[in-house]
């Protein structure tokens, strides 16, 4: 799959959640049904952009994100393709009873976007490191989850969710990243990026992790670890048959995710993986616990989700398989 | 749809409403009995009168959009939106029941004439503002109405709706209160005061007016009158006795969250049919 041609140097580093603000732009400008709300974290969510350009299709709900999802699915009931947008520890975090309701109960089209989620909100702290908003979501039917790995993907991804005339919820991150995919790079909802082929393990990432995981795996080449990369964008659906493919082809899996264990990436492969073909999951991510301020840097080190620590977490998994 | 404006005529469907609303809760066997039957003549003013609507066109673009918040209610609805012609009336005695499209609280979609989901309280009348957003930045012509509960206003939610409606002017928009001073756990001002709810809005920045909730000539008149103003969203507190019209059931909270039996179905129908010759026999 199309990726940068040096992945160890990668040339620019955005955030993805400017992806998804770029993303809005375009739509504004291709679709007069694109409304965006958001909760008094304009420039944050980088809604801004859109909110400038358009000022009729904007609204400022002010701190009350419960009032937010259900002035979407008012403004979608009316053929709108509607944006809200917010910090995920507050947006799906404090509003999920109106998401299950008014949102998904309704099937309205409201795409709900995340930033600031994972871990590398840094210095703001717990409070506002939203590491389990993937689990609460997953179980409201009728939504698509969606967690992008880099800019080029948050854009693509987004201008997916509104194709889609169903919920969405789109998690991205506020730190810079590595931008790794290209404009060529494939986005198929439902259908993960595998961008290294490998057969002695799978690691399976999404949103941040995803580079991470692929600088882990020329660690782990060292150590003469084979191991393949999965970009699983899509959390729900899940892909299974690529988790299948996998299970089968390297007999273990290491799921990465920069959220709770519970509830994230890892258990959704996990629930594929017991029922379809069972084989060693090792779930790595948040151990059940808050975290706390610090560098985004720091933290991830901290965490053991960078790229040593997921290429150490890897290497001591390799015990597990049969 | 043709407006009906004769009283007697509203009268007689709000009774045939209420008859359904009994029936329909007896045979559902569950359900909210003096929200819904409180709310008859309301919404005999709603579907009857104030709506700007078309059941043989349920999506048509230019309909006034009606939502439901304190969806417990929704007997009162279906009976409202079958006798409307909506979908037929024999339907109405599925409720509750399994592979019914009268689900036990409403469901957007499955039923034609309901514009969303609700149960939860405090959430429709934000999806009220939305629709009226729309309505307004698009220079619609329809309007927006939203029925909504006392008890429902201690949820957070309410007012963050109130605060936007304000916020962006939305004279497109009209907020029916049920207020029947009633809950599940008691009387509203003993559970959790809510007054002066006149004057909360007001400082929220709403036209607000006080209305006999049985009063369906009084209702249509407070609906006109909200469309006149043009900056501000409207709340009308429309005063009502939860059960009105069944004796037993009048002002008691016990009968929020319960179905009538046979015998209190029977009696109730008795009394409604005594109110029905009454009415019939009044002098125009």
């Amino acid at each position: 799959m199309t990726l940068i041609k040096d992945i160890l140097n990668p040339e620019s580093k955005k955030p993805t959640r400017d992806g998804f603000g770029k993303a809005l732009l375009e739509l504004g400008e291709e679709n007069p049904n694109i409304w965006v709300l958001t909760a008094d974290v304009s420039e944050s969510t980088r809604t801004h952009w859109f909110a400038e350009k358009f000022p009729k299709r904007f609204v400022q709900v002010g701190v009350a994100e419960q009032n937010m999802a259900g002035v979407a699915a008012g403004i979608a009931a009316c053929d709108k393709t509607v944006f809200i947008s917010a910090f995920g520890a507050f947006s799906p975090g404090r509003n999920w009873d109106q998401i299950r309701v008014s949102i998904c109960y309704n099937n309205s089209n409201v795409k709900i976007h995340a930033s600031h989620t994972g871990l590398t909100v840094g210095p703001d702290g717990a409070t506002h490191q939203a590491l389990e908003d993937i689990a609460i979501v997953r179980s409201l039917p009728n939504i698509t989850i969606l967690a992008p790995a880099d800019y080029e993907q948050a854009l693509k991804a987004t201008k997916a969710a509104a194709k889609i005339k169903t919920p969405c919820y789109i998690r991205t991150s506020r730190e810079k990243l590595p931008v790794f995919t290209t404009k060529e790079t494939p986005f198929e909802i439902g259908k993960a990026n595998v961008y290294r082929d490998g057969k002695d393990v799978a690691i399976f990432a999404h949103g941040i992790t995803v580079y991470y995981a692929l600088v882990a795996a020329e660690l782990l080449k060292k150590k003469g670890i084979d191991a393949a990369v999965i970009d699983c964008h899509t959390i729900k659906p899940i892909d299974e048959v690529t988790i299948i493919k996998y299970a089968k082809q390297c007999g273990l899996i290491v799921s990465v995710d920069d959220h709770q264990v519970i509830g994230g990436l890892g258990s959704t492969i996990a629930e594929v993986v017991v029922e379809k073909c069972p084989c060693p999951v090792k779930r790595h991510g948040i151990y059940d616990h808050f975290c706390e301020s610090g560098d985004a840097n720091e933290l991830l080190k901290k965490y053991v989700l960078d790229a040593d620590g997921i290429a150490q977490t890897v290497e001591q998994s390799m015990k597990m398989k049969k | 749809m043709k407006k009906i404006t004769n009283t007697k005529q509203l009268n007689l469907i709000a009774n045939t409403i209420r008859q359904d609303v009994v029936k329909m809760l007896y045979e559902a066997k569950s359900g909210h009995s003096a929200g819904s039957i409180g709310l008859a003549d309301i919404f005999t003013a709603l579907y009857f009168n104030v709506l700007y609507h078309d059941s043989k066109k349920p999506d048509w673009e230019g309909r006034d959009r009606f939502v439901l918040s304190n969806g417990h209610v929704c007997p009162v609805l279906y009976a409202a939106l079958a006798n409307a012609g909506y979908f037929p009336k024999q339907e109405l005695m599925t409720l509750r029941k399994l592979g019914s499209r009268l689900q036990g609280h409403p469901h957007r979609g499955l039923v034609p004439g309901i514009e969303t989901s609700s149960g939860p309280l405090g959430q429709g009348l934000s999806q009220a503002v939305g629709m009226a957003l729309v309505g307004k930045a698009e220079g619609k012509r329809w309007r927006v109405y939203c029925m909504i509960s006392d008890g429902e206003q201690q949820e957070g939610q309410s007012w963050e709706a109130a605060m936007l409606a304000s916020k962006y002017k939305l004279g497109n928009l009209t907020a029916i209160m049920d207020r029947n001073n009633i809950q599940i756990d008691g009387y509203t001002e003993e559970v959790m005061p809510l007054e002066p709810l006149a004057e909360k809005y007001r400082a929220f920045g709403w036209n607000v007016m006080d209305v006999d909730g049985h009063n369906i000539k009084k209702i249509i008149d407070a609906c006109e009158e909200s469309k006149a103003v043009y900056e501000r969203p409207t709340l009308i507190i429309a005063h009502t006795i939860p059960g009105k019209a069944v004796s037993f059931m009048e002002q008691r909270f016990e009968w929020h969250g319960k179905p009538p039996s046979k015998e209190q179905s029977e009696k109730a129908i008795e009394e409604l049919e005594t109110m029905r010759k009454m009415i019939e026999e009044e002098e125009q």
